[in-house]
C-alpha cells in the first residue's frame, strides 16, 4: 500500500466538516423510501380533515331542527302560526319552527312538561303555553333563554298583525372591512402556524430516526473520531432542512400544477385572503426562514435526546415529552395570536420554542420588518446554544466503553443507579 | 561432549530481534512524539475505566495497546482521540493539544466497526477520506485504486449491506488509510477477520511503518504486538503497569535455560538453582545472575554430560504475565479465539 504523497495537515472547518455529513445525509434520504412518505405525509392531514369535513356535513345533516311545541287557545294557535310563517320570510332561521301539540278548549289544561318527556315529542326542545298576551315558555334553560325573544317576537306580531313588506335594502358591497380584514389575517396566521408545526415535527421526526440509525450502525464513532460534534449535528440539522425545501418544492409545484388544472379555482381562493400586513412576498420569505429556525430548535432537541438514548424504545418514550411539549407551544402561540401585545404573546415571542410561530403570526397581523430581524437573531443564538449543548450531551453519553456491566445500561437504568 | 549452546536474544549479547524498523534507546529518545499522554482518568458512572494512563508514543513507532478486554483500551485510545474527555490528565497528539485540530493527520478505525449499508465499497472509502479533509472526488479515486490494489476491485460498486462482515471490515480498513494519514490508531483490528486477512493486515502495518508513519494498535492477542510492535502498553484494570519497548518488557523476566543432561544425577546437580524444574529429559531454570559460564563449568566438572543447552529469551506473554499478573493473563487468553492468535 503506497502512503507516499502530500499529507494534509490540520482540520476541516465546522462549515466544511458539517457540509460532508449533510451532503450524505441528503443524498441518502432523497434516495430513500422514508423521502417517499415525507412527501406523502402531507396528503395524510388532507385526507383526514377532508373525511372529518365529510363525516360532519353528514352529522349536520342528520340533525332535524328542534322545534317549539305550542299549546295555547286553539283560537290564539292560527294567529301564531301565520306570524310565524311572515317573520320566518325575513328572519329564517332565528325564528322557531312550530309544532302545535294541542289546540286548548276554554279553561283545558295542558302540562307542558309532560310533553318535554323524552320519548314524547322527539323534536320538542320548549313548549309554548298561557295565551298570547302572556305567554309561558317551558323548557331547558339555554333553550328558553335562545327563544324567549323570538317568542315574543312572535306573540307581538300574532296579536298586533305582521307589519308589511320591508323596504328595499340597496346593497353595496366593499372587499373588505377593518373587522373581516383583522379575521382574516387571523385565519391566514393560524393557517401558517399550522403549516409550520406540522412540517416541522415531520422533519424533527426523521432527523431522530436517522440518528437513532446511524447508532445502530455504529458510523457515529467515525463521524466523532474525525469532526466535532458540533458539525455532525449541524450537518444532521442542515441536510434535513435541505430535504424539506425538496419537498416543499415539490408540494409547491404540485399545488401549482393543481391550481393550473383546476382552472385557478385553487388559486383564486388563496388570492381572496386578505393581504397579510407585511404583504405576501415577505410572508413567504419570513415564512421558510421561520420554519427553518422551529425546525432547527425542535430538531437540536430531538438529536440530545437521541443522545440520552441507548435504544430505540428509550428514544420513543423520551421523545413523546418532546412532542407534548411542542404541542403545547404551539397551542401557546395560537393563543397569542388572539392577544396581540398581551402579555401571553410577549413570553411567546421571547420563548426560544415559540418564537418562529408567534412571530409568523405577527407577521400576518403586524406591518414592520424591524422586529423580524431581531426574532431571528435570537433564534439562531438559541439554536447555536441547543446544538452545542446537544452535542456536548452526546459526547458524555454516547461513546461509553468499560465492562458490559456499565457500558450497555440505558438512561433508566442510570437513573435508578443514581437514585439508589 | 556435544553441547548446543544457543544465546539467542540473550541480552547483553546479541542483537535486538528484526522486527522490522525498530527503534533502539537513542533512537527513541531522539524521535518526536506522536502521542505523550499523562495522567488520563476516565470514569463512567462511578466506574474507573482509565485510570492514570501515561503513553509515549514516538513517531514512526507500531506501537501496541495490549490488555484483555474491558481493560480500558478502547476508552484509552478514544481520549487521545478526542472522541471524549478525560476526567483528569492531559493529551497531546501530533503536537496539538485537541486532537480534532490535526484530524487530517489521524486514521482510526474504531472496534466496533461501522458503515452505511446503503453505500457503496468506493463511496464508503472517500466519505472517511472526506471526513478528513481528502475532496471526494479523490477519495473516490484513491477508494477504488485502493480496492483494486487490496484485491477488492470487483466489490468497488457493491454496497455495503452485499458484502461479509470481513470484507467490510477491509473497506474501513482502506477508509481508514484513503487520505494518507500521518498517525493510524487501530482499535483491534484484527478482530474479525480470518487468519489470511490478518496477515494482510500484518504487511499493511508494515508498509505503513517503513514509510514513516505512526501506528497505534489495541490488541487482545499477544502474538499480533509480538510480531509488528517496537513498543507495548500493557494496561489492566484502566492502568498501565508497563510501557516501553517490546524488549524491555521481554528483559523484566530472565532469560530460560533449557538443559538436557546424559547423566540422571550426580554431584552436578547441586550446580543447578533450587527452583529449578524437571520435565522428562529436561531442566529448566532462570539463567543465574551470575551468568552462564559459572554454571556451564560446574556442569562440566560436576560431569553432567550435557546433551545440549539452550538460553531462550522469555517470550512477551511470559512478560505480560509477570507485569499484568496472572489474572489478567488469563482473561487475555479467554478473549482470544484460536484463529486470532494464530
Amino acid at each position: 500500500m503506497s502512503v507516499i504523497g502530500t499529507r494534509p495537515a490540520n482540520r476541516l472547518s465546522l462549515l466544511a466538516a458539517a457540509f460532508v455529513i449533510a451532503r450524505r445525509d441528503f443524498q441518502a434520504v432523497l434516495f430513500s423510501r422514508s423521502f417517499f412518505f415525507f412527501l406523502l405525509g402531507p396528503l395524510f392531514p388532507l385526507l383526514i380533515a377532508g373525511l372529518a369535513g365529510g363525516v360532519g356535513e353528514k352529522m349536520n345533516a342528520s340533525v332535524r331542527q328542534p322545534q317549539l311545541g305550542v299549546a295555547l287557545p286553539a283560537t290564539e294557535v292560527d294567529a301564531l302560526i301565520g306570524a310565524q310563517h311572515a317573520l320566518s320570510v325575513q328572519l329564517g332561521d332565528a325564528v322557531p319552527q312550530l309544532l302545535v301539540l294541542k289546540r286548548l278548549g276554554a279553561q283545558e289544561a295542558f302540562d307542558p312538561r309532560a310533553a318535554l318527556t323524552p320519548g314524547v315529542h322527539a323534536d320538542v326542545a320548549a313548549v309554548l303555553t298561557g295565551t298570547l298576551q302572556r305567554p309561558v315558555l317551558t323548557g331547558t334553560r339555554g333553550q328558553i333563554e335562545q327563544w324567549r325573544g323570538p317568542v315574543g317576537l312572535l306573540a307581538a306580531a300574532a296579536i298586533q298583525g305582521v307589519p308589511g313588506p320591508p323596504p328595499t335594502v340597496v346593497l353595496q358591497g366593499t372587499v373588505s372591512s377593518g373587522a373581516s380584514d383583522r379575521k382574516g389575517q387571523m385565519l391566514t396566521a393560524q393557517a401558517a402556524q399550522t403549516l409550520l408545526f406540522l412540517l416541522t415535527m415531520l422533519l424533527a421526526g426523521m432527523v431522530l430516526s436517522n440518528l437513532v440509525e446511524e447508532k445502530g450502525n455504529k458510523v457515529i464513532e467515525i463521524l466523532a473520531a474525525a469532526i466535532p460534534m458540533d458539525a455532525v449535528f449541524l450537518g444532521k440539522l442542515f441536510a434535513m432542512l435541505g430535504v424539506s425545501f425538496v419537498g416543499i418544492a415539490v408540494w409547491g409545484s404540485t399545488a401549482g400544477l393543481f391550481t393550473l388544472a383546476t382552472g385557478g379555482a385553487a388559486g383564486g381562493q388563496i388570492a381572496a385572503l386578505p393581504t397579510p400586513a407585511i404583504g405576501w412576498p415577505a410572508l413567504f420569505a419570513l415564512g421558510v426562514i421561520y420554519f427553518a429556525m422551529a425546525y432547527l430548535l425542535i430538531g437540536s432537541v430531538f438529536l440530545a435526546i437521541g443522545s440520552l438514548a441507548a435504544t430505540v424504545r428509550e428514544v420513543q418514550t423520551l421523545s413523546m415529552p418532546a412532542t407534548m411539549m411542542q404541542l403545547v407551544v404551539f397551542f401557546l402561540a395560537s393563543y397569542a395570536m388572539t392577544q396581540p401585545g398581551g402579555r401571553a404573546e410577549t413570553f411567546a415571542v421571547i420563548f426560544p420554542f415559540s418564537s418562529p410561530y408567534a412571530m409568523l403570526a405577527r407577521a400576518a397581523q403586524q406591518p414592520g420588518l424591524g422586529q423580524h430581524v431581531l426574532a431571528i437573531g435570537w433564534q439562531a443564538l438559541c439554536v447555536m446554544v441547543m446544538v452545542r449543548a446537544g452535542s456536548r450531551m452526546f459526547r458524555k453519553r454516547v461513546m461509553k466503553s468499560g465492562p458490559s456491566g456499565v457500558k450497555r445500561k440505558g438512561l433508566f437504568a442510570r437513573l435508578r443507579r443514581r437514585r439508589a | 561432549m556435544n553441547a548446543e549452546i544457543e544465546e539467542a536474544r540473550a541480552p547483553g549479547n546479541v542483537a535486538a530481534p528484526d522486527l522490522g524498523p525498530g527503534l533502539g534507546a537513542s533512537d527513541r529518545a531522539a524521535r518526536p512524539l506522536a502521542i505523550e499522554a499523562r495522567g488520563l482518568i476516565k470514569r463512567f458512572d462511578g466506574f474507573t475505566a482509565v485510570d492514570g494512563v501515561d503513553l509515549s508514543v514516538p513517531e514512526g513507532a507500531v506501537y501496541g495497546i495490549l490488555g484483555p478486554n474491558g481493560a480500558g483500551k478502547t476508552t484509552t485510545l478514544r481520549m487521545l482521540l478526542g472522541i471524549i474527555d478525560p476526567d483528569q490528565g492531559y493529551r497531546r497528539i501530533l503536537g496539538a493539544d485537541k486532537p480534532h485540530d490535526v484530524a487530517r493527520a489521524i486514521g482510526y478505525l474504531p472496534e466496533e466497526r461501522g458503515l452505511y449499508p446503503s453505500m457503496k465499497a468506493y463511496e464508503a472509502i472517500a466519505f472517511i477520506g472526506a471526513l478528513r479533509g481528502l475532496p471526494l472526488k479523490e477519495g473516490r479515486r484513491r477508494g477504488r485504486e485502493l480496492l483494486e490494489a487490496h484485491g477488492l476491485g470487483y466489490a468497488a460498486d457493491r454496497q455495503i449491506r452485499q458484502m461479509s462482515k470481513g470484507m467490510a471490515q477491509q473497506v474501513q480498513i482502506l477508509g481508514t488509510l484513503v487520505h494518507r494519514p500521518r498517525l493510524v490508531i487501530l482499535d483491534e483490528p484484527f478482530s474479525g477477520l480470518d487468519a489470511l486477512n490478518q496477515g494482510k493486515l500484518e504487511t499493511v502495518i508494515r508498509n505503513l511503518a517503513a514509510e514513516g508513519t505512526t501506528v497505534i494498535f489495541s490488541t487482545h492477542v499477544i502474538a499480533h504486538a509480538e510480531r509488528l510492535c517496537d513498543e507495548v502498553a500493557i494496561i489492566a484494570g484502566g492502568k498501565v503497569p508497563f510501557a516501553g519497548p517490546v524488549d524491555v518488557a521481554r528483559d523484566r523476566i530472565p532469560p530460560q535455560v533449557r538443559l538436557e543432561t546424559r547423566a540422571e544425577d550426580g554431584p552436578w546437580r547441586a550446580a543447578l538453582p533450587a527452583d529449578a524444574r524437571h520435565e522428562g529429559r529436561h531442566w529448566y531454570f532462570a539463567l543465574p545472575a551470575t551468568g552462564i559460564e559459572p554454571l556451564l563449568r560446574s556442569l562440566i566438572e560436576g560431569d553432567a554430560g550435557i546433551l545440549s543447552l539452550s538460553i531462550e529469551r522469555a517470550g512477551l506473554h511470559d512478560a505480560f504475565v509477570a507485569i499484568a499478573g496472572e489474572a489478567a493473563a488469563r482473561a487475555l487468553e479467554a478473549a482470544t479465539p484460536e484463529e486470532e492468535g494464530k
